[in-house]
């Protein structure tokens, strides 16, 4: 067993001579959720390729889930769920469908299948409409439906990239009620959001500026140590310094 | 005050889906008027109505008082239209797809610079950047100034600030206010709720239905239930807690603290302080506070949701 789901050191990438990473270091927890914010083209989707096995560090380290992101990469695949607003599911798949092909991909046995679908059917309350190809969704269920799908085959760690943008307000706070219960399981969870509200929801919380983290601590730490009232009044006083991101 | 747009008994389906319900509403000439919904509401093929690109099933749609369907070709440069999805040339440069939207109006980008200037001088140093290679808030930028080239007296801004951050969606806002200081009328939608607040009126709309119509304010005083903030760090704990508690009438995470009502109208602070302290849970705070037009939103769309 191990304690500690994701850690870097001084884990960097460059692309040609532009740093879109540079030397970040921290720790996530076991069960933590973990906020990872960010402006823009502060470097937040390049560190995530890199914790996720895509995309090779051009120096420093970073293990998830106990495998080293240069060795042990499809290791790292398989012991992660991960999901973003972008990439999702396939939409002329219905919902049944999209449970089968996934936990397909992921291993799971013929004989669990069945059961598996009818749980995830179930937790996201889609009963009446799982034989409906998930195009027809709205798209709050279809991203339930795919959080639900990312955690399918238990893992140990999972991103969430932007998992709520554009999703009505009771969903999204549907969604982080699903996002403690499995930490509560002690799934960790690593998400980025641009809604400041969420950041508040997260044990801890990194802001990323220019490709380093320049904050990293519980939202009530980082609110003390900036003087202001909420994690937006932090990001903006932090994004504001940014000299990258123009042009 | 003129009426801009108007919009009268407007529904449109696609196929089985009803997209529009029944619309109407009125946009005012100078407001900033919000169309303020969650992915799937309708916005989009509302903002296609207005800017003559689809027409509806039923009801009637006017821009300056021409129709959309037999006036489309009189309504077309009145208007400029910043489509959800970044829509400009990637393989032209900054300056070549200003100066494109230009033409396309018959106008050229110095006649009307003024207008463009205080968004544009911030991407002059990279107007011979391809668009395709400028950052996701410089690319909102250029867009901006594309659909403003023209001095359109309508503006239609469809989802400007999605998947924004928090700094740069600040920054587009206060470029709506000072086009709105010009005279133009814009009308805006957002999935962020906080943003209502930046509009003079907005619309709250869920499913293809307008649930209201007001001033942000105005909407807000409309949540008329005491509302409590109750705060613990077991976040989670607290949550499942309050939802199983019996005189709980709604409870909704926000930031820090969760928003909650009772069934009795007015809550009875002691007794829910203690079934907190029997739960278990601990540094329990609890103040009244005031609601927002999220806590506004999620009232009026509770009863859609039960299923």
């Amino acid at each position: 067993m191990y304690d500690v789901a994701i850690k870097t050191e001084g884990l960097t990438r460059r692309f040609g001579d532009f740093t879109a990473v540079d030397q970040i270091s921290f720790e996530v927890k076991k069960g933590e959720i973990f906020g990872f914010l960010g402006a823009n083209g502060a470097g937040k989707t390049t560190a995530m390729r890199m914790l996720t096995g895509l995309l090779m560090p051009t120096e420093g380290q970073a293990e998830v889930a106990g495998f080293d992101v240069y060795k042990q990469a499809e290791s790292i695949k398989k012991s992660i769920g991960y999901m973003s607003q972008k990439f999702s599911l396939y939409n002329d798949l219905t919902a049944e469908e999209n449970i089968r092909f996934y936990g397909g991909v992921y291993g799971i046995g013929r004989n669990e299948l069945p059961q598996k679908t009818d749980e995830v059917i179930d937790s996201v309350g889609l009963q009446s409409v799982r034989k409906k190809p998930v195009e027809s969704l709205p798209l709050g269920w279809k991203q339930k439906l795919a959080f639900s799908i990312s955690i399918l085959h238990q893992p140990k760690v999972v991103f969430l990239d932007e998992p709520t943008g554009g999703v009505d307000p009771v969903i999204r706070r549907q969604f982080w009620e699903k996002i403690y219960e499995i930490a509560d399981r002690g799934i960790t969870v690593f998400v980025t959001t641009h809604y400041m509200d969420e950041a508040e929801y997260c044990d801890r919380v990194s802001i990323m500026v220019d490709g380093k983290i320049e904050a990293l601590d519980t939202p009530k730490g980082l609110k003390q140590s900036f003087s202001c009232d909420s994690i937006e009044e932090v990001f903006i006083q932090l994004a504001r310094s940014a000299e990258r991101g123009q042009g | 005050m003129k009426t801009i747009v108007h919009i009268s008994s407007v529904s449109k389906n696609f196929g089985k889906v009803e997209a529009l319900k029944n619309i109407s509403f009125e946009v005012k000439e100078g407001e900033l008027f919000g169309l303020i919904g969650p992915d799937g509401a309708g916005k989009t093929t509302l903002f296609r109505i207005i800017n003559t690109l689809l027409l509806p099933d039923e009801g009637t749609a006017t821009v300056l008082d021409h129709d959309v369907e037999k006036d489309y070709k009189t309504i077309r440069p009145l208007l400029g239209y910043m489509p959800g999805h970044f829509s400009l040339y990637q393989d032209l440069t900054v300056e070549e797809n200003l100066q494109f939207f230009a033409s396309v109006f018959g106008t050229t980008l110095e006649e009307n610079y003024e207008l463009v200037a205080p968004i544009y001088s911030q991407l002059e140093p990279f107007k011979n950047r391809l668009a395709g290679a400028l950052s996701g808030g410089m690319k909102q930028k250029l867009a901006l100034s594309c659909a403003l080239i023209h001095k359109p007296e309508l503006l239609l801004l469809d989802e400007p600030t999605t998947g924004v951050d928090a700094v740069s969606r600040k920054e587009f806002w206060d470029m709506l206010q000072s086009l709105k200081k010009e005279g133009i009328t814009i009308v805006v939608s957002t999935p962020y709720m906080d943003e209502a607040n930046l509009c003079d009126r907005v619309a709250l709309i869920q499913e293809g239905e307008i649930m209201q119509i007001d001033e942000p304010q105005r909407i807000v005083n409309s949540f008329e239930k005491p509302l409590l903030g109750v705060k613990s760090p077991q976040t989670y704990k607290l949550l499942r807690a309050l939802q199983q508690y019996k005189w709980t009438d709604s409870i909704h995470p926000f930031g820090e603290y969760m928003h909650y009502t009772d069934k009795r109208g007015k809550p009875n602070l002691v007794s829910l302080k203690t079934y907190l302290f029997d739960q278990g849970i601990s540094d329990v705070q609890i103040k009244p506070v005031q609601p927002n037009i999220e806590d506004a939103f999620m009232a009026l769309m509770h009863n859609g949701l039960e299923e």
